[in-house]
């Protein structure tokens, strides 16, 4: 029988859980609205390297062997590691697994690559494929302004509808065990593009993609936006999440209080990031803090987390392409049934 | 010389012509690259016309100091000798003129480069 | 409703919900920031002939200009001009700062990738384009200037 719901919903049966967490993100983000709940938050961006790719490698590389010491494992325990960043051939991804030695896997989601790697780590824990996953990404925005934008050091004007490359790392230890935040089902997206071309504007770009997979979450589950305590969308920003909830509503779901989204929150209005936050850091990082810590607490029981990603290089941009979105929806609960053994 | 007059008239024109860009910037979302690229093929058609001369009278530095006035330079160079020296000056005379700010922009970005790095922004 | 019809409503729809800006304070900005640029220009020029009594205006002035390059790959250089860009967008765009600064930004940018396929390499990713069309642009009237 396939643990299937729908066209593309997964269903975990033995409820993988996460048993470990862990976040790392710069200065800026220190100093925004979640500071106090990230584990640990740089004083220097560049993390003693010599260069911003080398300081993203190792504040991944640190988030995944911290969040496997909040697990309490050992590092031989786990048995895949699920990763993925931004930079081209996801250098930072594969330099951190060089150094861990444990058996990876590389993944491009663009910024919803959180959810692509819990998504695939639940899939080998559920399947009996391994004991403990490591799912992690990060972003750093140093080096993805040098890869996507613009010199540092160039003086240009950014514009409103842009958004703020997070710096900032999350990893998630998932394990099969008996008590803690289940990995209950998953929505895995479609590639959706509805010819938005502005590069500088992809909360509007990445938000079609994120209602398709919200429609398609509710439809194949049967639950109302009302059964979550928290929706929680990854980076579509201020401009984006109004459009999220606009679309939501012409579809027929009316999504009230409970939604946030990371990028909006991230940053303090002084902080001058027009949108908010964006890139894989930025769902990533409130995810391993602030949402685990809340659920751990008890105050949030069902969380959706829907990373979205927009999956253009600088290449497809120029050559006037819009942009391709994608989202993946993982749905969190707390307690729920007891595992079927 | 110190001609506060003058120094009006820089202010001026200097000031309109980057609000121009802005204008540009605003409506047209172009980036700074192409930004500058069409304030330099202004100045070479400003130049071409001859209305360049008239207004750098007028303006001095507020026409000069503007990429304006680096296009300019280069169609004033590729004219000019090719009148003096033929078909040859018109390969050699643009960059002649505007060999001292081109050097002087390549040398001071390659030493700056070699001893600072960029930085984060805050 | 077919994909084409759905696109183009949708980005009617983003387009209406895009946040405005008072175009105003970012247009004046420019102006005084670009205006005093220029103005320093002047005065360099000035000081020039001021100092050298027998210096020639065109001399002078491609002082100025040089002076105002080095100046602003310095500022570049410490970190100082993007901020200063920031705030004043085309008014330190379009004066000959900016070619300094797009020349002067990616070498730092890009120093970390070796000194010959990074910061000699990409030295021009955005200075090139204009020195491009400068050049062919020149020839182009020089030609036409040479055969009427």
């Amino acid at each position: 029988m396939l643990n299937r719901l729908g066209n593309q919903t997964l269903v975990f049966k033995n409820k993988p859980r996460v048993v470990g967490s862990y976040s790392v993100v710069g200065p800026k983000e220190g100093k925004g609205n979640f500071g106090k709940f990230f584990h640990k938050v740089l004083e220097d961006d560049l993390f003693g390297e010599k260069s911003y790719e080398a300081a993203e490698s190792k504040m991944l590389k640190l988030a995944i062997t911290e969040a496997i010491s909040d697990a309490r494992i050992n590092k031989d325990e786990v048995d895949a590691l699920f990763a993925g960043d931004l930079m081209n051939q996801i250098i930072s991804s594969s330099f951190a697994a060089k150094t861990l030695g444990v058996p990876y896997f590389g993944l491009f989601g663009a910024c919803s690559t959180m959810a692509e790697s819990l998504i695939m780590g639940a899939c080998h824990v559920d399947g009996g494929f391994a004991r403990y996953v490591a799912c992690a990404t990060g972003s750093h925005f140093s080096s993805a302004e040098k890869q996507f934008r613009y010199p540092l050091e160039l003086g240009t004007q950014r514009p409103p509808s842009s958004q703020w490359t997070v710096t900032g790392m999350g990893c998630t230890i998932l394990g099969n065990t008996n008590t803690g935040i289940c990995v209950e089902s998953a929505t895995i997206g479609k590639v959706v593009d509805w010819g938005v071309s502005d590069v500088n504007n992809m909360g509007a770009a990445m938000c079609p993609a994120a209602t398709d997979t919200l429609k398609a979450h509710f439809y194949d589950t049967g639950k109302t936006p009302d059964d979550y305590d928290l929706i929680l969308t990854g980076d579509l920003g201020k401009l984006g999440s109004e459009i999220l909830l606009d679309l939501m509503e012409y579809n027929g779901f009316k999504i009230g209080n409970n939604y946030s989204d990371c990028g909006q929150m991230m940053y303090n209005n002084t902080q001058k990031t027009f949108m908010g936050g964006s890139g894989c850091g930025c769902g990533a990082s409130i995810l391993n803090s602030y949402v685990y810590s809340r659920m751990r607490k008890g105050e949030l029981k069902n969380v959706l987390f829907v990373a979205t990603g927009a999956l253009m290089s600088t290449t497809s941009s120029q050559q006037g392409n819009s942009i391709p979105s994608i989202a993946h929806a993982v749905s969190f609960s707390l307690g729920g049934k007891e595992r079927n053994v | 010389m110190f001609d506060p007059i003058m120094y009006l008239k820089v202010f001026a024109i200097g000031g309109l012509v980057c609000m121009i860009g802005q204008i540009l910037i605003i409506t047209t979302k172009m980036t700074s690259a192409r930004i500058l690229v069409s304030f330099l093929l202004f100045g070479v058609v400003l130049e071409a016309f001859g209305w360049f001369e008239p207004i750098r009278d007028f303006a001095g530095a507020g026409i000069s100091v503007p990429i304006i006035g680096f296009g300019a330079s280069l169609a004033r160079g590729a004219i000019d000798a090719g009148n003096v020296t033929g078909l040859l000056g018109v390969f050699t005379g643009g960059l002649t003129t505007v060999a001292g700010g081109l050097a002087a922009a390549i040398f001071a970005g390659y030493v700056f480069g070699l001893i600072f790095s960029s930085r984060t922004k805050k | 409703m077919n994909e084409n019809e759905r696109n183009l409503r949708y980005n009617a729809y983003v387009e209406s919900k895009m946040p405005k800006t008072k175009p105003w304070p970012s247009l004046f900005h420019a102006f005084w920031v670009g205006g005093l640029i220029c103005c320093v220009g002047e005065l360099i020029k000035d000081l020039c002939l001021y100092i050298f009594p027998y210096m020639s205006t065109q001399e002078a002035s491609n002082w100025a200009l040089i002076a105002l390059i080095i100046i602003a790959a310095f500022l570049t250089a410490i970190g100082i001009f993007d901020r200063i860009g920031a705030y004043a967008g085309a008014g330190t765009i379009v004066p000959i700062t900016g070619f300094s600064n797009s020349i002067a930004s990616p070498a730092l940018e890009f120093k970390r990738e070796g000194l010959v396929f990074g910061l000699m390499a990409k030295m021009f990713i955005i200075a090139g384009p204009v020195i491009v069309t400068g050049v062919v642009a020149s020839v182009i009237v020089g030609l036409v200037y040479l055969f009427i």
